[in-house]
């Protein structure tokens, strides 16, 4: 079998000597996608700044796609997209400006064609030439994550995507997560909201204290879940 | 190693406040002041070789992130900055009686300052920083950053005052010392200036190790006392 | 080099696109001039033996001002992380940072050099390829410096008072080669201004490799 896109092992990370990560194992392959809940502070999103190569790790090993993200060629990081709890696009600059930019950091081949589309599928042609200072939350969020699928990622992964997004936001995004997810990509998403990400997952997994403390595959029951959640949280499981 | 540093330490102070003051003879042009000397220039001598220290560990830090790296470059940077101090309060105690002036702006001096600046920053980097990890990389890139400085001021500093002579000159380093028992007095005030700064160092090193061990105690303390709970 | 390119367009179309706030330097520049001038109260013929340290003074505070701006703009919307997962080097984000900073600092003089010509009364125009020589020379090592620690500044919890009291020491053999080589400049042309160039020369070689160097220290964790 091919290396996976994820093959975390015993991750560790501290700040300021507090231990935030505590020794996640996590395997994520090809077509997976997996959720990642957990309470405040229990490190979702240190963990998924480390598979984003934005950390190093404190401890433990780390292959994306099978190379050592220690090493973190330029050409692993074009394999990646990163859709943060911020936008990642410069405020003073429109939709269009901020995609060709990145176009030009991640070389993506016929730019211009691949910017209009990307800015048509997120609705965003109206307000192509607008600063991006004057954006909606929900019209940031779809440019974040028009900016992370720019250049084709085979990994993608999502801190809270749909943190503020209407109905209809949200259901595009699961409609764009699926397609994505059969089409082979690989995605971690982490979300406190079970009910918007469930439709999306192939295995759910809950981060408490900076251990995966439970974990199922398939689309587990919501009931099911939120019952293993307070397990958890509770210190039982 | 440790346990002889002081024994050693006080033996070689006693050695040199012996011949500073017993047995080297008065100089013949400045007087009885021109003792500060030894100590002035050995301390300058400490406060450079601090800087080298601080760089060094901080190359080291950033090489391998060794955390015995990075308290070694606090806590010569503590100790460097005590000694520049110290060249700058008895250069112009000696100078006040053999010039008149209490401060010149001459090359030497005027290095002395830019130095003890840099030292300075690089303390207030660490107590301003925060407490996070990134800070001791920081550090170490202004140590590094702050040995390279040194061939450029002392290159720049020759350029003031160019078009005027030098109002005040000075003699240093070996081109006075004629007189064996002065060369001695100067080695031995090295040496001793040397020890010292080095036991200092070390008692620093073992206060910010103990310090941290403490802090990951107590935070382990809290992390059980609040599962008890 | 793609990168550094990329992200030098960009800083300029973002700068260019907020030249409201960088007004705001521009005018911080000219009022340093007058306050500088005003305190020596010149002669006119003592005026101009003033020109470089003013010029040079009122550069680093507006220089620091502009620099710190660069990188407070990666803060907003966490931006710098789009760099990082990019496949860029970080010698390139320095390199283009750097770049941006030299034509900030460029601009900022064509706007307080021609003033300081004015209010002191020192005739530049037959100088002015040397003087253009050194201001380069010395906006070159400035931004290699500041851009290094405005990095280091706007990632620690002081921010912006860190950056100053890091800057000045390290930058004082550049002030000191900058003034003394616009002196000579002013005096006789590029010449007489031999020492002070090597100076500066020194000091953008050593830092801008430095710098090149100890950048991916400063924003990898």
């Amino acid at each position: 079998m091919s290396d996976p896109p994820v093959r975390a092992e015993g991750l560790v990370r501290a700040f300021a000597g507090t231990p935030v990560l505590a020794g996640v194992d996590l395997v994520v392959r090809a077509g997976e996608a997996v959720v990642l809940l957990g309470p405040n502070g229990a490190g979702k999103t240190t963990l998924l700044r480390i598979l984003a190569l934005l950390l190093r790790p404190g401890g433990g090993r780390l292959a994306l796609f099978g190379t050592d993200a220690r090493a973190a060629p330029p050409a692993l990081r074009r394999r990646i997209g990163y859709v943060g709890h911020e936008s990642l696009c410069y405020p003073d600059l429109t939709a269009g400006e901020n995609l060709a930019f990145y176009a030009r950091l991640f070389d993506v081949p016929d730019a211009t064609a691949r910017i209009a589309e990307l800015i048509g599928w997120a609705g965003l042609e109206l307000a192509a030439h607008r600063p991006v200072r004057t954006y909606s939350r929900g019209m940031a969020q779809r440019l974040a994550l028009a900016r992370a699928l720019l250049h084709g990622p085979d990994l993608l992964l999502l801190d809270e995507p749909f943190a503020g997004l209407d109905p209809e936001a949200v259901a595009m995004l699961q409609r764009c997560l699926g397609a994505l997810r059969a089409a082979g990509h690989a995605i971690v998403l982490t979300t406190h909201d079970l009910e918007r990400a469930a439709p999306v997952a192939t295995r759910l997994a809950i981060l408490h204290r900076g251990r995966v403390a439970w974990t199922q595959e398939g689309a587990p029951e919501p009931m099911v879940v939120a019952a293993a959640y307070q397990a958890v949280v509770a210190g039982r499981a | 190693m440790r346990r002889a540093l002081p024994p050693l330490v006080c033996a070689t102070m006693l050695a040199a406040l012996w011949l500073v003051f017993m047995a080297v003879p008065t100089e013949r042009e400045m007087g009885i002041v021109q003792r500060i000397f030894y100590f002035h220039v050995a301390s300058a001598w400490v406060a450079f070789l601090g800087f080298f220290l601080v760089a060094g560990a901080s190359a080291v830090y950033l090489w391998n992130g060794a955390r015995a790296a990075d308290r070694l470059a606090e806590a010569a940077a503590e100790v460097g900055v005590l000694f520049c101090t110290l060249v700058l309060v008895t250069g112009p105690i000696w100078a006040r009686p053999v010039w008149g002036v209490w401060w010149t702006w001459d090359p030497r001096l005027t290095m002395t300052v830019i130095l003890w600046a840099i030292y300075a920053s690089y303390l207030m980097l660490r107590a301003f920083g925060g407490e996070d990890e990134a800070v001791r990389r920081y550090a170490a890139v202004l140590g590094i950053v702050g040995v390279l400085d040194i061939p450029l001021i002392m290159v720049s500093v020759r350029l003031l005052r160019g078009i005027h002579p030098a109002v005040i000159t000075r003699n240093e380093g070996g081109s006075g010392l004629v007189d064996p028992w002065m060369r001695a007095g100067l080695v031995v005030s090295a040496l001793a200036l040397v020890l010292l700064a080095a036991w200092l160092i070390a008692l620093r090193m073992r206060t910010a190790r103990l310090a941290e061990e403490v802090a990951a105690l107590r935070r382990e303390a809290l992390a059980h006392g609040g599962e008890a709970a | 080099m793609r990168g550094a390119l990329a992200i030098l367009a960009k800083d300029l179309r973002i700068e260019w696109r907020t030249r409201e706030s960088l007004a705001s330097v521009f005018v911080l520049g000219v009022l340093l001039l007058v306050v500088l001038t005003v305190a020596h109260d010149p002669t006119p013929e003592a005026a101009p033996a003033l020109a470089p340290a003013v010029l040079w003074v009122s550069f680093v505070f507006t220089g620091l001002a502009g620099i710190q701006r660069g990188f407070l703009l990666e803060r907003e919307n966490d931006c710098l992380a789009g760099l990082l997962t990019a496949p860029v080097d970080p010698a390139d984000i320095y390199a283009g940072k750097l770049a941006a900073n030299v034509v900030l600092l460029g601009a900022t003089q064509a706007v307080v050099v021609p003033l300081a010509g004015l209010f002191l009364h020192a005739d530049l125009w037959p100088v002015l390829p040397g003087l253009l020589a050194v201001l380069l020379l010395g906006n070159l090592g400035f931004a290699a410096l500041a851009t290094l620690f405005s990095a280091v500044a706007a990632r620690t919890r002081a921010r912006e008072t860190l950056l100053p009291l890091l800057f000045l020491p390290l930058a004082l053999p550049l002030l000191i080669g900058a003034v003394q080589a616009t002196q000579a400049v002013l005096a006789g042309g590029l010449g007489a201004a031999r020492e002070a160039v090597a100076v500066l020369v020194a000091f953008d070689v050593i830092f801008g490799v430095a710098g090149w160097l100890l950048f991916a220290y400063v924003v990898r964790d």
